[in-house]
């Protein structure tokens, strides 16, 4: 009923979210989503399982309707329109091919169903095949193909049916570890090539990272925070989203504010040691509780006394390239790990470390970020 | 050692032997008489004197046997179909579509055939005397669902409520309806339950006895073991056995064919959903 302005509002965007929330039954699953997709990117939404994600992209697919909001695709009211006339293809977890049919009919039974004359259609097809490399595959069944393979079909079965938006539902999540890898790099070849938009499901953080244009961090059925990866993994937001994106994951120390600067806040850290933060203050004032957050790449060995604070190593984790150390300071909730690339280290050894201000998130006790300054060496990407 | 082994050898072999025995006896006493005419009947020799097929002919050109057959042949028929066809749409909406009281629903389906037919037969008489099907093979296919469909319902039901859901949704969104959705996509996945459910309903109907023997009263309108059960001698204080023994050998060839024909679906049916393949 509002379609026209919205449609000259948004221009560019491919799927607009206005408040929409789902409950089952009694169970709230999402709850006043805004959201908006622009048109050609590729968009992940990551989160942990049960945040909603998976309802979220079924609801755009309408496989599920919301109950309350509006969704709009491609600038028009889709709230109740039939799944298959929002001209979109949907890629499932479990590939979800017709077990009975060949390859070829696998991707030919939508067009059939959509009445697309049959040499389109196959030309369609062989097309699809050759992008995926799926050719030599068309005859046989499902039951004969890979796990990778199943996979590329149920890729080329969205292909044939040249929607304007893929879903794609954690499609790498049955693969095994090094398929996934290589599966990763040829859908972000695929979608260079495509130029679609696409929106993925995902709830593993690195397929989210290296996928993405932009990153949508949900929550326990909210949005956490929007941005490029680069953007979200350097100017978190929430302590949520902090902590889910990066693996290792991010550490937090917990301690209050001491004092307060222009874009400076100086933390004292329970348990000893202080750590000096380039963030703007805002409303924070000296004695507020808050968590400082750092990545275990940023945490930098100092000498002696001199750092933030010391602890002692428990486990070195070597993993060739890197070492991983986790640290134990009994007072802090959680262990602290640290990334080291250069130096060596061994258990029980007692090391001083220094928090880089530059690199320091600081976290307000209701896990809201305080905006960081940009003095710091934080590359600048994207913007919102 | 070596004994112990053949003692357990043996006995097993034994053991199958005397189940085998029990099993096959009867029926093939049934085609040894079946061989037999006059007072050889009342001999019991084990093993036929004569291939003497007279009873064979002798139920086609004394009997009317070859329209019951074919009675029973299209109320079966008619039956399974029928049967099925409701079977599956029923399942479709009881496996997949979200109502309220779907469960209460499937309950009754199966309640409806805790009854035994005796309980529901003078029900049916007037159901069918007000459709105007009394003495029509239509009444009997009618009345033969009633035990029919609660099985077929109830197998296809659990077998499509196991097919995943999101072959469903994936057709969806590719645009197909429900019926498409049935006929293109579950069907083909579905055959094992079909047949195993289709057989069972064949054979039910092609044996059912009370419904027939009171919805029908002349003699060509009679299914199969109503033909059997009032075939009647030369006088009518002869019975004659020769032909009963003949008409029940011909009318089992049918459904030993079928078994056989459909044999490995049958099994796969049976155990279909128990294992996750």
């Amino acid at each position: 009923m509002t379609e026209p302005s919205t449609t000259e509002s948004h221009p560019d965007s491919a799927i607009l979210l206005r408040g929409i929330g789902k409950s089952f039954g009694r169970t709230r699953v999402l709850d006043g989503i805004d959201l908006e997709v622009k048109k050609g990117e590729l968009c992940v939404f990551v989160g942990p399982s049960g945040c909603g994600k998976s309802t979220l992209l079924r609801l755009i697919a309408g496989l599920e309707s919301a109950t309350e909001g509006e969704l709009l695709i491609g600038g028009q009211r889709m709230n109740d329109v039939a799944p298959s006339k929002r001209g979109l293809a949907m890629v499932f977890q479990s590939y979800a091919l017709y077990p009975h049919m060949t390859v070829y009919q696998n991707l030919a039974f939508g067009l059939s169903l959509g009445k697309t004359e049959r040499a389109e259609a196959d030309r369609r097809i062989k097309e699809a095949a050759r992008m995926l490399q799926i050719e030599p595959l068309l005859d046989r069944l499902p039951k004969q193909l890979s796990g990778g393979q199943r996979q590329r079909v149920a890729i080329g079965r969205a292909i044939t049916r040249q929607p304007r938006m893929y879903l794609f539902d954690e499609p790498l999540s049955n693969l095994d570890a090094s398929l996934r890898v290589s599966m990763r790099a040829e859908l972000s070849r695929l979608h260079k090539e495509l130029r679609t938009t696409m929106v993925y499901v995902t709830h593993d953080q690195v397929e989210a990272m290296t996928l993405a244009d932009r990153i949508v961090v949900l929550n326990v059925g909210h949005v956490e925070q929007v941005g490029t990866p680069l953007d979200v993994y350097h100017r978190p937001r929430t302590l949520f989203a902090a902590g889910f994106l990066g693996s290792p994951k991010m550490n937090f120390l917990r301690g209050k504010v001491t004092e307060v600067g222009e874009h400076r806040v100086v933390v004292g850290l329970d348990g000893g040691g202080s750590a000096a933060a380039h963030v703007e203050p805002g409303i924070i004032q000296v004695d507020d509780a808050v968590t400082v957050g750092i990545r275990p790449e940023h945490l930098r060995v100092v000498a002696g006394d001199q750092g933030a604070f010391s602890a002692t190593v428990q486990l070195v984790e070597n993993l060739g390239d890197h070492l991983l150390l986790h640290l134990d300071r009994r007072q802090i909730d959680g262990r602290i790990i640290v990334k080291l690339v250069e130096r060596r280290a061994r258990e029980g050894d007692v090391i001083g470390f220094e928090l880089p201000p530059e690199d320091c998130h600081v976290f307000d006790d209701s896990g809201v970020a305080l905006a960081r300054s940009d003095l710091g060496a934080a590359p600048r990407s994207g913007t919102d | 050692m070596k004994a112990g082994k053949l003692a357990k050898g043996t006995g097993f072999y034994l053991l199958v032997a005397v189940i085998v025995f029990s099993a096959v006896f009867p029926f093939y006493y049934a085609i040894l008489s079946s061989m037999k005419s006059g007072s050889e009947l009342f001999r019991s020799d084990l093993f036929p004197a004569s291939w003497n097929l007279g009873n064979y002919r002798s139920v086609f050109r004394d009997q009317p046997f070859a329209t019951t057959i074919w009675n029973s042949l299209q109320v079966s028929f008619a039956v399974v179909a029928l049967s099925l066809f409701l079977a599956i749409t029923a399942a479709f909406a009881l496996a997949r579509i979200q109502f309220r009281g779907r469960a209460l629903l499937l309950l009754t389906i199966l309640g409806v055939s805790m009854f035994p037919q005796v309980a529901v037969l003078s029900g049916m008489y007037q159901m069918i005397r007000a459709l105007g099907l009394y003495n029509h093979l239509l009444g009997l296919v009618l009345s033969y669902m009633i035990f029919t469909l609660p099985f077929t319902v109830w197998v296809l039901t659990t077998f499509m409520r196991d097919l995943p859901k999101e072959l469903e949704e994936a057709a969806i969104l590719e645009g197909a309806s429900s019926w498409v959705i049935v006929t293109r996509v579950f069907l083909p996945l579905m055959w094992p339950a079909l047949v195993t459910t289709g057989l069972l309903a064949f054979i039910a109907a092609w044996n059912e006895f009370l419904f027939a023997l009171t919805f029908t009263y002349t003699e060509s309108q009679r299914t199969v073991p109503l033909g059997i059960a009032l075939m009647s001698g030369a006088s009518p204080h002869e019975l004659p056995w020769g032909n009963i023994m003949a008409a029940s050998v011909i009318v089992t060839v049918p459904l030993i064919g079928l078994v056989l024909v459909f044999q490995r679906r049958i099994v796969s049916g049976l155990t279909a959903g128990a294992v996750k393949g």
